[in-house]
């Protein structure tokens, strides 16, 4: 028992009390801190119990690693997920019908994509200027190397399939649909009539249908339009269509935060004597792009997610490749960890697309915290 | 339905339109090189991929003879997966060139989507697959039984058919794929699942306990699945339908993928076999091909018994008997015209 005696004004600070500090302090703040967050917290307990273990036993532990069917795998594993199944199509799943003797070529574009993004996503990266231009040739390169021709064997776009095929139509979108997009939102927003009729009928067009409709429409129906006997490669076709679909989400989700942006804004820009490009590139659209980053990442989200469809016109993403390949003979009924693998491919991707946009957020924070 | 409708109508619209001197299929596809061909996106049996990505199957195969025939090699084929609900758009747009998608010939899909079918390949029927210990043992207990049914199919149709016939009041639970039903099927979300016997057979030799369940006796259908081509051009229709028949004929005539060349060597004493082979007149010219074109459709994957064998048979284990699909000298109804 502390018995000394101070003078008003002169007791040392004290730490809190235990129960109040470190570990135990947060527990009884966080998870006890009344009757019914107690009642919580135990039901959360329970739920995790109830389906971490099995969901761990199934993945790691019972599951099978090695086998050379379905049968194998149920053989040494009865229980558990069977990976060999996967294992086996991972080829298969990650460059789809791509020639074996050229996959280096896949290789090689996903190396020069992530150089390529190194400038694109941070700023203090040394060479940042040139690391810029790269990035800008970077679809011409990559498409030349997928494609062929100049050199290289050309391999024809319907070989293309598996995570290849997501990250090529995905990365396509994400690239092109923001200058689209930006662009569209600047016309919604412009006073010249043909443009903004223009660009309001586009956006509402794109959002009024369904991007499956449109995968369908740029899949069959194109070739009743074109002239007979002219060919149109479907994966250009779906390239610009999925482009042009998430365009128009961005151009709403743009205007979004240029309305968001004062007035006075721009008419300061008009009073320093900036032109319109001038006005838009340096005061209005820096502002305007950082408040809607979290709905333009969203957008990418929905977009990277949305290649699955392409399954319906006939191309094959993992998800279509996992699907025909339970249709061997040798893998039938494997579905789940067909599902689970696919699904842990995407969640991977998002996840780091949403962090990233986090970090963005914190980075361009100038005052507006809530 | 309404999809297919509006692709038949611009179908014609666009044959309307193109009028004299749109070439040939034939001429399209010997001068693109490739053969495009409307398959499934995987069904066991019929249509898959392989480790390396090469499709193979019962479906594949026919698609790799008529390559064979007309272009000489059965690896020149382009394959267009399709669903059950874009193939015949495709194959109307002219995306594809044939379609061999385990799909029935009706007189709908005949004379108002404009299709020409090819002959039968695979003679089937809709079946239900039902737990033994339900204790049902004929398709007409099934009374207030929840049914997995693919939508879309004409086994839909059929199934309301037989259940208004036999007053059977049933809960359909609509799936949209052959692996989403077996799913279902085994979390005992509907009692039963109803496709095309071969389909049940299939999945049901993936079953981890296949004896706990029983294909039930009926079949409520006829489902005669065969290859189609688009109306309009009457020489590809030609082509290949007499691929098919030849791979039916080269059975009846014990033309196998391991003999076919000595017996093309030069003539024998049976003059069907000759015909057929081009060793004894001019086939092949008759249909714009040459006279080996039926040597090499079999040579790509076998004739039909052998190709059923590899792919559906009893020694796979999807384990299917011949059935109505036996030649017709071996009880079955298969039955090729002759080559004359």
């Amino acid at each position: 028992m502390n018995t000394a005696t101070y003078q008003p004004g002169e007791h040392p600070e004290l730490p809190p009390p235990v129960s109040e500090r470190g570990a135990l302090g947060w527990v009884r703040a966080h998870l006890l801190s009344s009757p019914f967050n107690i009642g919580l917290t135990l039901l959360s307990l329970w739920f995790l119990w109830w389906i971490v273990p099995p969901a761990i036993d199934w993945f790691f532990i019972d599951a099978a690693y090695t086998g050379a069917d379905r049968n194998a795998c149920r053989a040494t594993a009865p229980d558990g997920a069977c990976w060999a199944f996967v294992g086996e199509r991972l080829q298969l799943f990650t460059y789809g019908f791509y020639p074996a003797e050229e996959r280096w070529r896949v290789n090689l574009s996903f190396v020069l994509l992530c150089v390529a993004l190194v400038p694109v996503l941070f700023d203090h990266v040394p060479y940042r200027k040139a690391g810029l231009i790269y990035a800008a040739a970077f679809p011409f390169i990559a498409g030349w190397l997928l494609i062929g021709g100049f050199g290289l064997t050309p391999v024809p776009t319907d070989k293309f399939g598996g995570f290849m095929l997501t990250l090529v139509i995905g990365v396509t979108g994400i690239a092109f649909s923001l200058p689209i997009g930006i662009l569209l939102a600047l016309g919604r927003m412009s006073k010249l009539p043909i443009i903004h009729v223009f660009s309001v009928s586009f956006i509402e067009f794109i959002r009024g249908v369904p991007l499956i409709t449109l995968l369908f429409v740029a899949s069959t129906m194109l070739n009743y339009f074109l002239p007979p006997g002219s060919t149109f490669d479907l994966l250009l076709r779906v390239l610009i269509m999925v482009t042009l679909f998430a365009s128009g989400y961005m151009a709403e989700v743009i205007r979004g935060g240029l309305q968001a942006i004062p007035s006075g804004q721009s008419e300061a820009a008009d009073a320093l004597g900036l032109k319109y490009w001038q006005a838009m590139r340096l005061i209005v659209l820096p502002q305007a792009l950082r408040i809607s980053i979290p709905g333009i990442v969203n957008t990418f989200i929905g977009l990277y997610k949305d290649t699955t469809l392409v399954i319906i016109i006939g191309l094959l993403d993992p998800l279509g490749i996992g699907r025909a390949s339970v249709a061997d003979t040798k893998w039938a009924g494997l579905s789940t960890e067909l599902y689970v693998f696919v699904a842990v491919f995407f969640f991977v991707s998002c996840f780091a697309m949403s962090r990233y946009s986090l970090y963005l957020e914190r980075k361009l924070e100038t005052g507006h915290k809530r | 339905m309404k999809v297919a409708k509006i692709a038949a109508l611009a179908a014609t619209l666009s044959l309307a339109g193109a009028g004299a001197g749109h070439a040939t299929t034939l001429e399209d596809v010997q001068s693109r090189g490739e053969l495009n061909c409307i398959i499934n996106t995987g069904l066991i049996g019929f249509a898959a991929p392989d480790a390396a990505g090469r499709w193979d199957g019962f479906d594949v195969a026919h698609c790799r003879a008529v390559a064979a025939a007309v272009l000489g090699d059965p690896d020149k084929v382009k394959f267009v997966n399709a669903t059950g609900k874009t193939r015949f758009t495709l194959l109307n747009s002219g995306e594809g060139d044939v379609l061999f998608r385990n799909t029935t010939e009706t007189m709908s899909r005949d004379a108002d989507l404009k299709l020409s079918f090819l002959p039968v390949t695979y003679y089937d029927g809709a079946g239900f697959i039902i737990r033994k210990d339900k204790g049902v043992t004929s398709a007409r207990d099934l009374s207030g039984a929840s049914i997995c049914i693919q939508t879309g199919t004409t086994t839909e149709l059929n199934l309301a058919d037989f259940a208004r016939a036999n007053n059977i009041d049933y809960e359909p639970v609509p799936i949209e794929t052959n692996e989403e039903a077996r799913t279902n099927y085994l979390a005992d979300r509907c009692d039963t699942y109803i496709t095309d016997a071969s389909g049940l057979a299939a999945s049901r030799a993936t079953f981890d306990n296949p004896s706990d369940h029983i294909i039930l006796p009926e079949l409520i259908s006829k489902e005669p699945l065969g290859g189609a081509v688009r109306h309009g051009d009457d020489q590809w229709f030609d082509i290949t339908k007499w691929v098919v028949n030849a791979l039916i004929l080269g059975e009846e005539l014990g033309i196998t993928q391991a003999n076919v060349e000595s017996m093309a060597a030069r003539a024998g004493k049976n003059g069907d076999i000759n015909r057929m082979l081009g060793t004894e007149g001019d086939f092949g010219a008759m249909i714009g091909l040459d006279k080996k074109w039926a040597v090499r459709a079999i040579k790509a994957g076998g004739n039909y018994g052998e190709i059923f064998d590899r792919y559906l048979g009893p020694s796979t284990d999807i384990g299917l008997e011949r059935g109505l699909n036996a030649l017709y000298t071996d009880g079955g109804i298969m039955y090729a015209a002759p080559v004359r």
